[in-house]
């Protein structure tokens, strides 16, 4: 079988990994990396629960080959906290319990981190718009909006 | 004395009786005495049924006490998603 | 907003009631819990499934010599591999259940299994599921009730005699059984009304939708045990039904339930397990077994697909005096469809004094269906929901007014037989009536849409511990894997009744080794049972503090209360002694400070729900929007408001995608032409408006909180409300689901 040797950053630390031919990002975050908090939740890049950033940019991780990770910068739901301190979206989705089953939460606090690192004041609109490719059956999603609204909020008076 | 009512889906043992007034002071004593009124009744009753004893659903029902005066339903257990 | 029945007389607590943060939300929000796919053990294999192509054939012989020659393979297994429990003599849904797990001579829908794979690679796995040559003599199929119950339609089971029919029919038909329910005199009743009304309803299986794919992780022993990792509503349950496909006992087994992503019902039973654990028994290595999203739609739940046809009388002065109702729903390939339930619920809202409610459970050539969510009750609402409101139109009365006229109440006899003992339907219908929502003047172009719901809600078997640390802090052991925020629940509970801060309550779900039976968590009960079971327990340990502090004080007993986290004597003469001072002198006083508790727990009190809808409708595209929605539901005493409002949020929106868009679609060759999350379209956040929740709280008297379960009722009636705003807006009346653009725009141009 051949493997291929993929060199990047994730969550702040040089990382490498071998990847299988024609495996996805997704799968080696969870299989070769060890992250366990991508979720796959489709495979097709319809669901967002593998969503993670790339180059800053939120990503379904599902639908980018791994050796497509080859010198970018990942960062996954585990790089999200600041060592000892909840990122505000984190804290805002505990307190807004913005989650029931969450399996869908990774994905969703990563898009949402794209989105207020872009936009740091979006509207409900925006908010909903940008969170759109994340699907979640358990909340309805009001609760996730509320939250990432009051974390935009904290997040602007931390500024 | 306690009242019996059935549903419809008894109706081919019980006839034309919506209910009955018989006298058994448990579950287990009320499903034989309407066994041997309704034969066959007793094996429709004693498998994935609840009963409702004055308006409270009781699964695994068997050796429960039926106060005097009590009105009884046998229900299809429930079950939830 | 919460509404209390009467917030003078009602007990106001400390902690029950408060939204704490909840116990697990930590490791979801930093991706540390662990779901049914997230173990990894040394030496663990991966697991594929080799599927049917075919919706109905006879399996004419299976060769798994290529898959078994693949190197990196380890084992493969058919029905070969798993007890014939037909030839045991074993009870006909355990021989169904075994047959779904692995077909053994016939395939009954696309996407059957008929072989596994245990391999050292998803890709070999998946490779070798494919080498398995399987030779198939194609049968003609039938997927709906119509096609199911047509004269000389291909017959699923051979021996399947309808039940519940006198006198029983000669041959065999997929008609697996029929369930009646009647009162009074249908002919009088619709003699009596003014007004009657005849429809005829069509819905289409829809799927529970949960996000985590079903997935589970086997470890074998050589010694005839296994341990399982899987994510589940109930581990008990399902180690019961794994067991009796494996021709094991359930000790055999210990599941340890992971963090489940989403369930709804369809993950009450079981697909990949027996499987796994066969594979891993057969390699003597840990197997993972994960459904890729296809094989979630092709192979589990859904619901059923149905016809219903439903009849009501009503006067001119708003009473319905008759209701006749027929249903049909899809079981899918073996009995077992919510069709007796839906029976059930179908007029359960209403007192109607002449009523004939009869249902047939319908076998087809689709995935044998799961439980979704009240199941049943949804589907057949859709239909009465939507007459009543036609009712209502057609007398020209406030759709409100109307169920308030006919609104079971306390003492009501339920269509189903017991009378009714308290319920907050009315207080429901109230709360929309006199809602800000309801009371705002409908926008042009806009339809507005009421209807109502009804779910039983059950108690049932639970046990827990209560250990108190040294620390005096305390751990709660439960047998419920959480779906919905339990665990919170459980924690308040603990924390009101030591009178401790909540933060000092620790709750862990535990395996089938460690903490005794616990029915499935669904039919909204865990907050009721297990509730009461973690009550009992603290009020016992309460007891036994007393008793500990009277010895430390070397006093009665009675002269000793539990008062806000510590005992303290009656006289006031003592130092108080907190649950730490208490804990630290445990060996002294009696030994550790635990107790469990178990309880087949009875006293579940129904829950009503009413919900009002304004839609946006572009009549060009019959595209509507959801503008607003308000639900109004009884929870009994909401024990944490946010996750009471996020399961009604949750059962509306799982409503509104059923009644827009999602729908199983198959080709004419019974394959299913849209088994994605890309083109089965469920509700996304651009979609949607916040939904307003009000939390009505008529207490159940037999609990000691007073908890309803909330976690089902709110699915019943958004299909129903939707429709009757879409009426109400364009004239339209669409009775079938779903009611998409395209079916409304169609409606649209028919009318002129």
């Amino acid at each position: 079988m051949s493997r291929t040797h993929v060199n990047c950053t994730i969550n702040g630390d040089e990382t490498d990994f071998l990847s299988e031919s024609g495996g996805s990002l997704l799968n080696a975050l969870r299989d070769d990396v060890g992250l366990m908090g991508v979720k796959e939740g489709c495979g097709t890049g319809d669901c967002g629960a593998c969503s993670v950033l790339m180059d800053d940019r939120v990503t379904c991780a599902c639908l980018i080959f791994a050796p497509e990770a080859e010198g970018r910068t990942i960062v996954t739901i585990e790089g999200l906290a600041n060592a000892d301190e909840l990122h505000p979206l984190q804290q805002c989705f505990l307190e807004g319990a913005a989650l029931q089953c969450g399996v869908c939460t990774p994905g969703f606090l990563m898009a949402a981190k794209a989105l207020l690192d872009k936009n740091p004041n979006p509207t409900e609109t925006e908010v909903r718009y940008a969170l759109a490719g994340n699907l979640c059956r358990c909340t309805g999603y009001d609760k996730i909006i509320r939250a990432v609204l009051d974390a935009a909020e904290a997040m602007g008076e931390q500024a | 004395m306690i009242t019996v009512k059935f549903s419809a889906s008894l109706r081919d043992l019980t006839g034309d009786d919506h209910e009955v007034l018989v006298d058994a002071p448990t579950v287990r004593r009320l499903i034989k005495v309407l066994d041997e009124r309704y034969p066959g009744i007793g094996e429709r009753l004693s498998e994935g049924t609840s009963v409702a004893i004055n308006g409270e659903i009781l699964p695994d029902a068997l050796y429960e006490d039926i106060p005097d005066g009590a009105e009884v339903h046998f229900l299809a257990t429930l079950a939830g998603g | 907003m919460t509404m209390t029945e009467d917030p003078t007389t009602a007990p106001s607590y400390k902690w029950v009631g408060s939204r704490s943060v909840r116990p697990d939300g930590l490791d979801k929000v930093t991706g540390k819990a662990q779901f049914g796919a997230d173990l990894k053990l040394p030496n663990m294999l991966e697991g594929a499934v080799a599927r049917s192509p075919h919706a109905h054939a006879r399996i004419v012989s299976i060769d798994t010599s290529a898959a078994e020659a693949m190197a990196g393979v380890h084992a493969v297994i058919t029905a070969a591999d798993l007890p014939d429990l037909a030839d045991a003599g074993s009870k006909t849904d355990d021989i169904f259940m075994s047959e779904k797990i692995l077909a053994r001579s016939k395939v009954l829908w696309e996407g059957h299994p008929v072989a596994a794979v245990a391999a050292t690679s998803r890709e070999i796995a998946r490779a070798a599921a494919d080498a398995i040559v399987v030779v198939y003599e194609a049968l003609p199929h039938v997927l709906t009730v119509d096609e199911a119950l047509a004269d000389g339609a291909p017959v699923l089971h051979d021996a399947m005699i309808t039940r519940g029919v006198e006198p029983a029919p000669e041959a065999a038909s997929n008609a697996a059984s029929r369930v009646v329910h009647e009162r009074g005199d249908l002919d009088k009743g619709f003699a009596d009304a003014d007004t009657v009304l005849e429809r005829e309803y069509t819905t289409k299986p829809v799927h529970q939708g949960y996000i985590e794919p079903h997935a589970c992780v086997a470890d074998a022993n050589q010694d005839g045990r296994a341990n399982l990792f899987v994510s589940s509503q109930g581990h008990f349950s399902l180690r019961a039904m794994t067991a009796t496909t494996l021709g094991w006992s359930p000790s055999q087994l210990n599941v340890t339930p992971a963090e489940i992503g989403g369930g709804f019902g369809g993950k009450t039973t079981i697909y990949l397990e027996p499987l796994a654990v066969r594979l891993s028994a057969k390699s003597g290595r840990p197997v993972r077994l994960v459904m890729g999203r296809d094989e979630v739609f092709k192979a589990t739940g859904p619901t059923s697909g149905s016809r219903m046809k439903i009849k009501m009388g009503v006067t001119n002065d708003g009473k319905i005096t008759a209701a006749e109702v027929w249903m049909a729903f899809e079981a899918g390939a073996f009995p077992g469809s919510p069709v007796g339930a839906a029976s059930m619920t179908a007029i359960a809202c209403y007192d109607i004094p002449n009523f004939f409610v009869e249902g047939f459970d319908v076998v087809c050539n689709k995935p044998k269906v799961a439980a979704y969510r009240a199941p049943g009750a949804p589907i057949i609402a859709y239909g009465v929901e939507s007459i009543v409101d036609e009712l209502a139109l057609a007398i020209d009365m406030d759709p409100i007014d109307l169920r308030l006229k006919n609104a079971a109440v306390e003492g009501t006899q339920a269509s189903y037989g017991p009378e009714f003992p308290r319920i907050g339907f009315v207080e429901t219908l109230e709360a929309i009536r006199d809602s800000e929502h309801y009371k705002s003047p409908v926008p042009e172009g806009y339809g507005r849409g009421v209807a109502s719901g009804f779910w039983f809600n059950i108690g049932g078997n639970s046990t827990a511990t209560v250990n108190i640390n040294e620390d005096g802090n305390v751990n709660v052991i439960e047998g419920s894997p959480d779906i919905g925020g339990s665990r919170a629940s459980m924690a308040l509970f603990a924390a009101e009744e030591f009178g401790i801060s909540v933060d000092r309550v620790s709750v862990k779900i535990a395996d089938t080794q460690t903490v005794g039976f616990n029915d499935v968590t669904g039919g909204s009960r865990v907050t009721l049972a297990t509730g009461k079971v973690v009550i009992d327990c603290c009020r016992s340990i309460k007891e036994d503090l007393r008793r500990r502090a009277a010895k430390t004080w070397d006093c009665e007993i009675d002269d000793v209360e539990w008062v806000e986290g510590q005992a303290q004597h009656v006289s006031g003469t003592e130092t108080p002694l907190s649950l730490a001072d208490l804990a630290a002198k445990a060996p002294r006083t009696g030994g550790p400070i635990s107790v469990t508790q178990s309880e087949n727990v009875r006293g579940a009190g129904a829950g009503f729900t009413t919900q009002l809808v304004d839609l946006e409708i572009d009549q060009e595209t019959g595209v509507c929007r959801v503008a607003r929605y308000t639900t109004a539901q009884d929870a009994g005493k909401a024990i944490h408001p946010s996750y009471v409002e996020g399961q009604m949020q949750g059962g509306v929106v799982q409503g509104i995608g059923w009644a827009f868009n999602e729908e199983y679609i198959h080709r004419s060759d019974g394959t299913l032409d849209n088994p994605s999350f890309l083109d089965y379209r469920i509700p996304v956040a651009s979609d949607l408006p916040m939904i307003e929740t009000i939390i009505v709280e008529v207490p159940n008297p037999n609990h000691p909180y007073g908890v309803r379960g909330v976690g089902e009722a709110g699915i019943v009636p958004p299909m129903a409300a939707i429709g009757n705003a879409i009426e109400r807006a364009t004239q339209c009346r669409l009775n079938n689901l779903p009611m998409s653009p395209i079916a409304l725009l169609d409606a649209i141009n028919r009318r002129g």
